[in-house]
């Protein structure tokens, strides 16, 4: 049996409690485990350990509940507190927020894809660059067609601005109902550019889904058609 | 189901989510609450403390890094509340001064052996701890707090935390023995 140094043996005793409550890592409960299967003295003091943890829980458990009173005292000093200046909608908060849900494997994925879509762009951006007209670099390089092309994606799109109650939830919610993605943003004034649709939609029914949006009064603060 | 992490909350209450405020309240304040009362002993002055801790989390939600977990973080306050309203400095530790001036109401340790249960004699002993002793068995048992998260909220090193922990642990034995439960240790 392998013997410990009292120094060692002292280290482990003091985790004990710990280990009972399940809160050390992996490698030291792992070593505190180890050591109460070769130390009965140890092993017997776990137990005098468990005994408190159990006898404790049972003695927090018996103090009760705050009344009701707490939260209404809460809530009053809330609303005393001086109107906050804040963001409407927070997008790193909301992207973040999303994020959450999904796996790691998927989070590689959508960042290799981030990564793929960074690298087009930053292509198209040089190849643009590079095919200026009077642009003196000998990479310089045009289509017949390049001076006209246009790079505004196609689609139709609105300015929106979202309440300030309007949580991350409500407005993914609100998103989805009109199949809207966010684009851009924030812009000054708390807007965000949204896309309503993926082709060019006639005026009257671009209309027609910015009034339905205006009429979400509780989330939406503005909303306004744009190119 | 995909429930919202307390991080989450924190940053919509950044945001003025009173909805949010009250999610993290039902979440958390019970736990919260029963760290108070055992410290300050008084249920009112709990209830009120608690109120007080939620209300800086409201406006301090901004600030908040995730550097620790939201529960780590509301103890922290809690802790600093309640040692504020016993009138003590937040950094000033315990003693057993504080310890008599809030003295458990129940019965003694040797009354308590009369009832021939040794979970209530512990418990009665663990009510008798000093302050000090009695917060970091809490954290540690019920809290269920590590090492390095009591030492961010009691403010000491981690060191500190385990031979504090030891003492109260010692100290708690010999409350036993003194009621007559000699567990062989220490």
């Amino acid at each position: 049996m392998m013997t410990r140094n009292q120094t060692e043996r002292e280290e482990i005793e003091a985790l004990l409690p710990w280990h009972a409550a399940g809160t050390l890592s992996r490698r030291d409960a792992q070593r505190v485990e180890a050591a109460i299967e070769e130390d009965r003295d140890l092993a017997r003091q776990f137990e005098l350990v468990r005994e408190e943890l159990s006898e404790t829980i049972h003695l927090n458990e018996t103090l009760g509940a705050p009344s009701a009173r707490a939260m209404e005292k809460l809530l009053a000093g809330i609303e005393a507190e001086p109107r906050r200046r804040r963001r409407s909608f927070d997008l790193a908060a909301f992207i973040g927020e999303r994020l959450t849900v999904f796996s790691p494997r998927t989070l590689a994925w959508s960042a290799t894809a981030a990564v793929l879509a960074i690298v087009l762009q930053a292509g198209l951006i040089a190849g643009l660059y590079l095919g200026e007209p009077g642009s003196e670099s000998p990479a310089a390089f045009r289509t017949a067609s390049a001076p006209t092309r246009s790079f505004a994606p196609a689609g139709s799109y609105a300015l929106i601005g979202f309440t300030a109650q309007a949580s991350a939830a409500d407005v993914t919610k609100f998103l989805e109902a009109h199949k809207a993605a966010i684009v851009d943003g924030p812009k000054p004034g708390g807007l965000y550019r949204i896309r309503l649709a993926q082709a060019a939609l006639p005026k009257s029914d671009l209309a027609a889904i910015v009034k339905q949006m205006q009429d979400e009064s509780k989330i939406v603060r503005f909303v306004a058609a744009t190119e | 189901m995909q429930v919202t992490s307390d991080e989450a909350l924190i940053g919509r209450i950044a945001t003025g989510d009173k909805v949010a405020m009250q999610v993290l309240f039902a979440r958390h304040h019970v736990r919260v609450y029963r760290f108070v009362l055992r410290l300050v002993r008084d249920q009112t002055k709990a209830e009120d403390l608690i109120s007080e801790v939620f209300l800086d989390v409201w406006r301090q939600a901004g600030k908040f890094e995730a550097r620790s977990a939201v529960s780590t973080w509301l103890l922290a306050i809690a802790r600093y509340k309640a040692l504020s309203a016993l009138r003590r400095r937040p950094d000033e530790e315990l003693d057993d001064e504080a310890a008599a001036a809030i003295e458990d109401p129940g019965d003694d340790p040797e009354v308590a052996l009369e009832k021939k249960d040794k979970g209530e004699i512990l418990r009665k002993c663990l009510t008798a701890l000093s302050p000090e002793h009695r917060e970091i068995i809490d954290l540690v048992y019920y809290h269920e707090k590590s090492v390095e998260e009591v030492a961010e909220i009691v403010g000491i090193p981690e060191n500190t935390v385990k031979t504090r922990m030891f003492y109260a642990r010692k100290r708690l034995s010999e409350l036993l023995k003194a009621a007559g439960v000699d567990r062989g240790w220490p």
